[in-house]
């Protein structure tokens, strides 16, 4: 059956469906950014004197940094005066059930897809809702309390549980880091704090969904995860945004411990606004993610699927410390008209007998450009550490680019490494084989991507596995010409 | 930048002093060519480890030494036997160069087949003008490249090799670039310029070697011209004295369906820096670039590649070898460059790296960069030790462990080695590496 020129049509017109706003009465601080502001971020929290310090010393330290150029992309400068810092909805204050959530942000979640009311929930997830600057609300926390994990936003962390914070934030990434993690120490407003005591295993995924609704607003969210030795979780992340013609600046910052024997497993569903087909608005995804193997035989794995964004700038890392530690790192990233992706990760070993694996698919189209960065480091400490990187590239098109930058640091001659990149065309005689069965062109296209990308979604949970498979089939419309 | 400009003062000063008798200083186009490139350099400066293409290699020993222009030196350097010079007893015709001054007495070019022409770049200044307008420094790129821009302001001489239409050259020509024992630390900026006309052929190999135990920088540009359909088989032989500075820049330009095949000898030099970069400007080019790598002691010896892709059609075949001892660092930076237009493109690059020892370090960073979407790209990387098994297996035929490592780390080097086509400089090469294994008699007998 040919395929009908009608379907073609209406798949490749299909708008960012997640597009739209809500009308809710917000409560912003006025544009700008000034030790006044961070001030009055840490007051609205009502944070501890430490906390307020540490603010103020980043926003210090971040006043002598520059913006880095490194990176291979480019975008108009942005102004970081003219960007709201704070947003939040009015009705948030308070809040012990979710039957006193405003129903119209309830609203904004279930359109989303996103269901917050516990008792209609079949699958057992539990989400951290953050709209804009603050967590709205927090399913599951009383089943996980009976089993001693904290789950729940960093501002009622930083309330009920100081201690921990202040001994793990910054501690992955310290407040000097880099530019944005920087800028995000000393203003972030909200993000999700997790606690796995010694020897649980979480029993459901836990969840955070991320959304930025108000206009002109920054979103600095950042995130900790500890897991207690003997450990487990998986956290899942997903984000989406209203179309709008201007920038959007998101810059999160993401902290992972495990600690002996622990495990943590982080995926991300990246779906932020990608900004029109001639590259007006989207967002800026300058994200710092590190975990920090600190125990023996401990794991951290990253999942990435990035579909969304104007510009991604993301390398979620891991530094492995403890002995006979593993990290991983299974990436998709695609990019259309005019996206540009710089991904990538960094494994440092410090430990013996550290093994890390990096897998990593690029796919270019339109305009598109696509870079994968990646380090890996093995220092003379590291005998016996193992790495195995692939990165493989995609082109969908003559006006896209894909470009691998991998730096590859060995100091210890007991280690072994294999690097392997290839990039190509996506295969004609494999869409004509579709064809010939009677598959359109738009479809094989989506399944010759998929089978491409087969060994990064096998890692995610499954519900995100199917959502990611949809999502790469959405953004790849229009791009077959 | 104070520090900058100390550091380039001197260059600076000793341009405006010779720059009146500089060779080619009456043609205006090199006259403003070398002006243009001094005052480049003034602004670069000499890059530092926060250059992304330099980030491994510190330079600071060859910025901070006061080194002085080299003066063209008398006498038969063979009276120093200290300097080894390889093949230089072979029938082959040669070229000889001491201290970046080309020295016909010591050349043996009377032998020169027909049509291929041999001079000084001094000579060729005077009698090859137009020829060498449309040439001369319009391929190495010293915008971006501090050393590249201090070489084309200040050469004094050199070698032109000219090899006319059709005319295929079967024996090698070999060019000995020489530095000898002098009062001081001196520089040299020897540039060569190799043009092969429509479809003839030619074997060129550059040697470098200096008196052992002597300081110097060596900071050749050579840059090579294939026309359409022409064939040039390049060899580079570095080994510079053990406290030698080489930092050596290689541009190679290729029209339509020209072949050029590089293999990069590395062994020598306390600091070696090579910047080998080839760009496909026609249809149906072939480039290969192979490389082998010894290192042992402190030797920082760091190779960059680039193969810049700017036309449809074109293949270009890459294998670097790396293999460090001791304290040895190697860097490699393979940059693969595939512009919008150049569908078809097949590049392939490979980079193996051997870690003998445990403090040797290795920083590699293959880099492809695509902007077309009907080719076929790919890099790999592998750095490790010798396979384990592989050693167990020679042991269990009764070979001792010294020499099982021995002949694994010769069967390594051996890609590199086959490819090496002039006979008495493979046999060099691979007596070098034996001098440089555990059990390298042993090998060597075998061979």
């Amino acid at each position: 059956m040919p395929p009908t020129e009608e379907s073609i049509e209406q798949l490749a017109n299909k708008e960012y469906k997640w597009g739209f706003v809500t009308d809710i009465e917000q409560e912003t601080f006025p544009k700008g950014l000034s030790e006044e502001v961070v001030r009055k971020i840490s007051a609205k929290k009502n944070e501890p004197e430490w906390m307020l310090e540490w603010r103020l010393k980043a926003y210090k330290h971040w006043l002598t940094l520059d913006e880095p150029t490194w990176a291979y992309v480019k975008f108009d400068p942005i102004d970081y005066q003219d960007m709201i810092y704070y947003a939040a909805p009015k009705e948030a204050p308070q809040l012990d059930s979710l039957d006193e959530v405003d129903p119209k942000l309830l609203e904004t979640y279930n359109k989303l897809g996103i269901s917050l009311d516990e008792q209609k929930r079949l699958s057992g997830v539990a989400v951290d809702a953050v709209f804009d600057s603050v967590s709205v609300a927090t399913t599951f926390k009383a089943t996980l309390a009976e089993k001693g994990i904290i789950f729940c936003s960093i501002s009622d962390a930083m309330q009920e549980h100081p201690e921990l914070v202040q001994k793990y934030i910054g501690s992955v990434v310290p407040i000097s880091d880099n530019y944005f993690a920087t800028l995000n120490s000393a203003v972030f407003s909200d993000g999700s704090f997790v606690h796995i005591p010694k020897g649980v295993r979480c029993p459901m995924e836990l969840s955070t969904y991320f959304r930025i609704n108000a206009e002109n607003t920054g979103q600095f969210e950042r995130t900790l995860i500890i897991a207690e030795e003997g450990s487990h979780v998986s956290y899942l992340e997903g984000c989406t945004a209203p179309m709008r013609d201007e920038n959007q600046l998101h810059a999160a910052v993401v902290e992972l411990v495990a600690h002996d024997d622990a495990q943590i497993k982080y995926s991300t569903v990246q779906n932020w606004y990608p900004g029109d087909e001639n590259g007006k608005g989207g967002i800026y995804n300058f994200v710092t993610k590190r975990g920090l193997c600190k125990g023996k035989n401990s794991k951290i794995s990253w999942t990435q699927v990035e579909t969304g964004s104007a510009i991604t700038w993301k390398y979620p890392s891991c530094v492995l410390q403890g002995d006979n530690s593993v990290g991983e790192f299974y990436s998709v990233a695609l990019t259309n008209n005019y996206q540009q992706a710089d991904t990538g990760t960094k494994m440092i070993h410090i430990g013996k007998n550290t093994k890390s694996t990096i897998i990593s698919k690029g796919i270019s189209a339109g305009r598109g450009q696509n870079i994968y960065r990646g380090q890996v480091k093995i220092l003379k400490g590291a005998e016996n550490a193992r790495n195995f990187s692939q990165c493989d590239s995609m082109l969908i098109g003559d006006r896209c680019g894909a470009h691998t930058f991998p730096y590859i640091d060995v100091q210890n001659p007991s280690a072994r490494m294999e690097h392997e990149a290839t990039t190509s065309k996506i295969g004609e005689d494999q869409i004509f084989y579709c064809n010939q069965r009677g598959i359109d062109t738009e479809d094989a296209v989506s399944m010759i991507v998929n089978g491409f990308c087969k060994a990064v979604f096998k890692e995610l949970p499954m519900e995100f596995a199917v959502e990611a498979q949809k999502l790469l089939g959405i953004s790849l419309e229009g791009s077959v010409g | 930048m104070i520090e900058v400009t100390e550091k380039t003062n001197p260059y600076v000063a000793c341009f405006e002093k010779s720059k009146d008798s500089l060779p080619g200083n009456e043609l205006p186009w090199l006259a403003s060519e070398r002006q243009k490139a001094m005052d480049r350099f003034a602004h670069l400066g000499f890059p530092t480890t926060k250059h992304e293409d330099w980030r491994f290699t510190n330079i600071k020993p060859v910025a901070s030494t006061s080194f002085t222009e080299s003066q063209p030196q008398e006498g038969a350097f063979a009276s120093d036997p200290t300097i080894g010079i390889p093949l230089i007893d072979t029938e082959h015709a040669r070229v000889v160069l001491v201290n970046g001054f080309f020295r016909a007495d010591l050349s043996k070019l009377e032998n020169l087949p027909d049509g291929i022409t041999v001079k000084s770049l001094k000579d060729a200044l005077k009698e090859d003008a137009n020829l060498l307008e449309a040439h001369l420094t319009k391929y190495a790129r010293y915008a971006d490249h501090a050393f590249v821009a201090l070489n084309t302001a200040l050469f004094q001489d050199g070698v032109f090799v000219h090899v006319k239409r059709g005319k295929v050259i079967e024996t090698p020509l070999l060019i000995f670039n020489v530095t000898t024992e002098s009062a001081g630390q001196i520089a040299c900026h020897p540039r060569c310029l190799i043009i092969a006309e429509e479809a003839s052929q030619a074997t060129v190999m550059e040697a470098y070697t200096g008196s052992e135990g002597s300081v110097y920088l060596n900071n050749p540009v050579t840059e090579i011209y294939l026309a359409q359909n022409a064939v040039v088989d390049h060899y580079k032989l570095q080994q510079e004295s053990e406290k030698a500075f080489h930092i050596a820049t290689l541009q190679v330009h290729q029209e339509r369906t020209s072949n050029f095949a590089n293999q990069n000898i590395v062994y020598g030099g306390a600091i070696a820096r090579n910047d080998i970069s080839a760009t496909l400007a026609g249809e149906g080019i072939v480039s290969t670039v192979n490389g082998l790598t010894v290192g042992g002691g402190t030797q920082i010896l760091d190779n960059h590649t680039f193969i810049d892709h700017a036309m449809p059609h074109c293949n270009s075949y890459e294998v670097y070898k790396t293999v460090l001892d001791e304290k040895a660092k190697g860097v490699f930076n393979g940059r693969i460059m595939v512009a919008q237009d150049a569908q078809k493109t097949d590049a392939k690059q490979t980079n193996q790296n051997l870690l003998l020892s445990g403090e040797a370090t290795i920083n590699t960073k293959p880099q492809l960069e695509i902007f077309a979407d009907d080719v076929r790209c790919t890099h790999g990387a592998t750095i490790g030790q010798l396979d384990s098994e592989a050693i167990f297996y020679l042991r269990t035929r009764g070979i001792n462990e010294d020499a099982a490592k021995s002949i694994l780390t010769y069967a390594f080097a051996g890609y590199v080695l086959e490819r090496i086509k002039i006979e008495t400089l493979r046999e060099h090469v691979e007596s070098v590496l034996c001098d440089r294994l555990p059990m390298g008699d042993l090998v060597r007998g075998a061979l």
